[in-house]
């Protein structure tokens, strides 16, 4: 049924910390007709980049923000319905982005934090820590606030106060900055459960150094003085990926300290099975068993035994747990651009359920249909930036998380080995390094050695039928 | 170690520095054959001598006055003044003379002016200040204001190895009520160096003098609800310990700044001005300040306790800024 009354169309929050987003692609042209929950746009955002559902069904009267403009969160995008030229008077949820409805009840809000609390969807989304006063940014922002959330790249206004009239402490800020944002509510996800979706990224586990904005906050950047290009510069914006990475990667290395030990790997006998299993997986389940896929699930295996490796420090606490979230970093296709899907729970599965859950959230990532969730709670994370035959590398660690590991090219080198006579020989053996990058704070080097070991040892002598 | 209050401890530390150093003398209004108005003396002039435990006349004049020419002539005279609020009456001496002997000339002018001070005994306008922060503001003059037995002695022996003119503001609500273990030897304890008289994450007290106990009797409030507050004793206003007063207020972010004497023109304000210059970008929240109110020292008991800070406006103050 077509709507008589006009109805916003918002920028949807899309995810805690996330505050802005950029409109990638409008789906329909103003005039046209739309049905209710059909795809209008496609927008970016530092989390995920997703598809916006229309709220309502009838015309598309209005569009307001071009594409490849970037608007807070609660920005009218559209109108649909009602009378062209018309645009509507609050019909919808948030119609004006300075006055969430969920909001009401806060007060004194100055002009320059709109984002993040608003959150237009019609659920009003309850900070997971809210105390008795809940208005976030909208009071006095304390010296040492404005130099930590200046230091971190963390938007005041996403941060949930504690202090009088709900105004943001230093200890408030400090958790933030240490925990991230209070456990990802799922609430948060846009109007109509319209799944938000992956990056335009191709699938599979492809290479790059560096980790992803992962499971964490992505607060938003300080505001871009102006520049100015030198003759023959080109200038190109940031987007909003791009400058998620840059904070993520700034903050992780201002967090932990980064340390990378390497060990040499002989892959013979996972060549040899991998060769033995690959018709079956690609026939029977029409997957690909990886070396990744090995390494993936030798590493969950080893992990058990180095809780503080898939830990991580929260505040004063070491955090383990007995369940491993593997990140995957995945590069983007057009190369600017990376992002780390987490397969959750791998520790319940085998080498064939890892190269499932690995191929699913790869094809998932190439139909964006990656939901925020599965790039946030990871544990630990896998980067393969050897597929460009690169054999060594010191990646950076996904925060909050103790270490990443790299794997590199799979080579064939001479090699010592023992004959069966016990005697020296020079073999011809395909060798990958692995790296493990970890947060000294919390992981030692003799700890990341052994863990290393112990990884060499089970790809070294893969057990079939364990695995 | 032994046990002594903190007028013990005073009488300890000026006995050994007398015994040490025979140029070390006594001078003040009944401090030879009566012992001092508070017996801070008591015995010293039948141990030392009627030349070296001096009964003046009524002139704090002439005390601070005799005690400049004698420290100029190679003597450590250590002055009485019965009441710190007579202080005033030799402020020519001690401010236009003694203080800039040492710039104008280049000669030391080691004097210790002793300066029984505070209130709460109900003993008026007169008797009961705290009129440290006049003389903080005099370049070439030192402050020192001990919290406990063991500080008073060690900062009374420092007072008198230092080659200018320190008052030592000694509180006499403190005289016989603290009692603690005071290192019998000879020691020091330097000036400018605070001391943390508690630790604490949420909350700095900065203060001195008896403040110090009132500070300590609201921190132990303020744990029941879960706040931890930090004490810093100064111990010495000329110097003040501005490092420890800037690394505190940097790692709680919250200050409170506290002290007895009257609130306008108080060192506090210093203090609160150099946290807000130095340190702007830790603070978290208003730099507060509890003192006196501007007034006179009211003699009625219920005005004197409105007027000195009690326990009660500090845990309440520290309340408001915990909570901020």
């Amino acid at each position: 049924m077509a709507t008589t009354e006009a109805v916003d169309v918002v920028m949807p929050q899309m995810g805690v910390s996330v505050s802005e987003g950029t409109i990638t692609k409008w789906l329909k042209n103003e005039g046209e007709e739309i049905q209710a929950d059909e795809a209008l746009l496609e927008i970016s955002t530092d989390k995920v980049d997703t598809e916006v559902p229309s709220p309502a069904s009838g015309v598309v009267t209005q569009i307001l923000v071009k594409e490849g403009e970037t608007v807070d969160v609660g920005t009218k995008l559209a109108v649909i319905g009602g009378e062209a030229g018309a645009p509507a008077e609050a019909s919808a949820p948030g119609a004006e982005p300075e006055a969430p409805a969920p909001a009401a009840e806060e007060v004194g809000q100055p002009a320059e934090t709109p984002a993040v609390e608003p959150a237009p969807a019609p659920a009003p989304a309850p900070q997971p820590t809210a105390t008795d006063a809940q208005q976030n940014g909208k009071s006095f922002v304390s010296p040492v606030v404005a130099r930590i959330a200046s230091e971190h790249g963390v938007d005041v206004s996403s941060v949930p106060g504690t202090g009088r009239g709900g105004r943001v402490t230093k200890k408030d800020i400090l958790n933030f900055v240490e925990l991230g944002p209070p456990a990802a509510p799922p609430q948060e996800a846009p109007p109509a459960e319209a799944p938000p979706a992956a990056p335009e990224a191709p699938p599979a586990p492809a290479p790059e150094p560096a980790p992803a904005p992962a499971a964490e906050e992505l607060p938003k950047p300080p505001a871009p003085a102006p520049v100015a290009a030198a003759a023959g510069e080109q200038l190109e914006p940031m987007n909003a990926m791009r400058r998620g990475i840059a904070e993520h990667m700034r903050r992780s290395l201002d967090t932990a300290a980064h340390v990378t030990s390497a060990i040499e790997v002989d892959m013979s006998r996972v060549v040899d099975i991998r060769n033995k299993l690959k018709p079956e997986y690609q026939e029977t389940y029409g997957v690909n068993p990886t070396y990744l896929i090995f390494v993936a699930r030798a590493v969950v295996e080893t992990l058990k035994n180095y809780p503080w490796i898939n830990g991580e420090i929260r505040g004063e606490q070491i955090v383990t747990r007995p369940w491993v979230n593997l990140g995957f970093v995945v590069e983007l296709t057009d190369g600017k651009g990376l992002i780390v899907p987490v397969v959750k729970h791998a520790e319940g599965l085998n080498l064939l359920g890892m190269a499932q859950a690995v191929t699913d959230i790869a094809e998932r990532a190439r139909n964006k249909k990656l939901t925020p969730d599965e790039v946030q709670g990871g544990t630990f994370t896998i980067t393969n930036p050897g597929g460009y035959g690169t054999f060594h590398g010191t990646p950076v660690i996904s925060q909050p998380q103790a270490a990443i590991l790299g794997t590199y090219a799979l080579v064939k080198r001479p090699w010592v080995v023992q004959d069966s006579f016990g005697k020296d020989v020079i073999a011809i053996r395909p060798m990958m390094n692995l790296t493990l990058t970890y947060d000294h704070r919390l992981v030692d080097g003799a700890l990341a050695g052994r863990f290393l070991k112990d990884l060499k040892e089970a790809l070294e002598s893969w057990d079939e039928v364990a695995y | 170690m032994a046990e002594m209050t903190y007028l013990q401890a005073i009488s300890d530390g000026l006995r050994v520095e007398m015994r040490r150093d025979k140029r070390v003398f006594v001078i003040g209004e009944d401090v030879g054959v009566y012992g001092g108005a508070f017996k801070v003396t008591l015995g010293f002039q039948e141990e030392f001598g009627p030349w070296r435990v001096i009964d003046s006349p009524l002139s704090e004049t002439a005390i601070v006055g005799g005690c400049t020419g004698a420290a100029i002539m190679g003597m450590r005279p250590v002055a009485e003044m019965q009441f710190a609020d007579f202080i005033s009456c030799a402020w020519d001496q001690l401010v236009t003379v003694a203080a800039k002997q040492r710039y104008r000339a280049g000669t030391p002018v080691p004097i210790v002016v002793r300066l029984p001070s505070g209130g709460g005994f109900s003993g008026g306008p007169f008797h009961s200040q705290n009129p440290e922060s006049s003389f903080a503001h005099i370049a070439g003059l030192k402050v020192v204001c001990p919290a406990t037995p063991e500080d008073a002695k060690g900062l009374l022996i420092s007072a008198i190895e230092d080659p200018n003119p320190v008052l030592y503001f000694e509180h006499k609500h403190l005289y016989r009520r603290l009692k603690a273990d005071v290192p019998e030897e000879r020691y020091t304890v330097p000036f400018g160096k605070a001391r943390v008289h508690r630790e604490g994450d949420d909350v700095t007290v900065v203060t001195w003098g008896a403040m110090v106990h009132t500070a300590g009797d609201a921190a132990k409030e303020l744990e029941a609800d879960g706040v931890s507050v930090e004490i810093l004793d100064l111990r010495t206003l000329i110097p003040w310990d501005k490092k420890a007063v800037l690394e505190s207020a940097e790692k709680t972010s919250k200050v409170l700044v506290l002290h007895e004497d009257t609130r306008t023109g108080g060192f506090g304000g210093e203090i609160a001005s150099t946290i807000a210059e130095e340190a702007f970008e830790h603070l978290d929240a208003p730099i507060v300040r509890i003192a006196a109110a501007d007034s006179p020292v009211p003699f009625s008991p219920p005005l004197e306790k409105a007027f000195i800070p009690q326990v009660d406006d500090v845990v309440k103050g520290l309340k408001e800024l915990a909570a901020y």
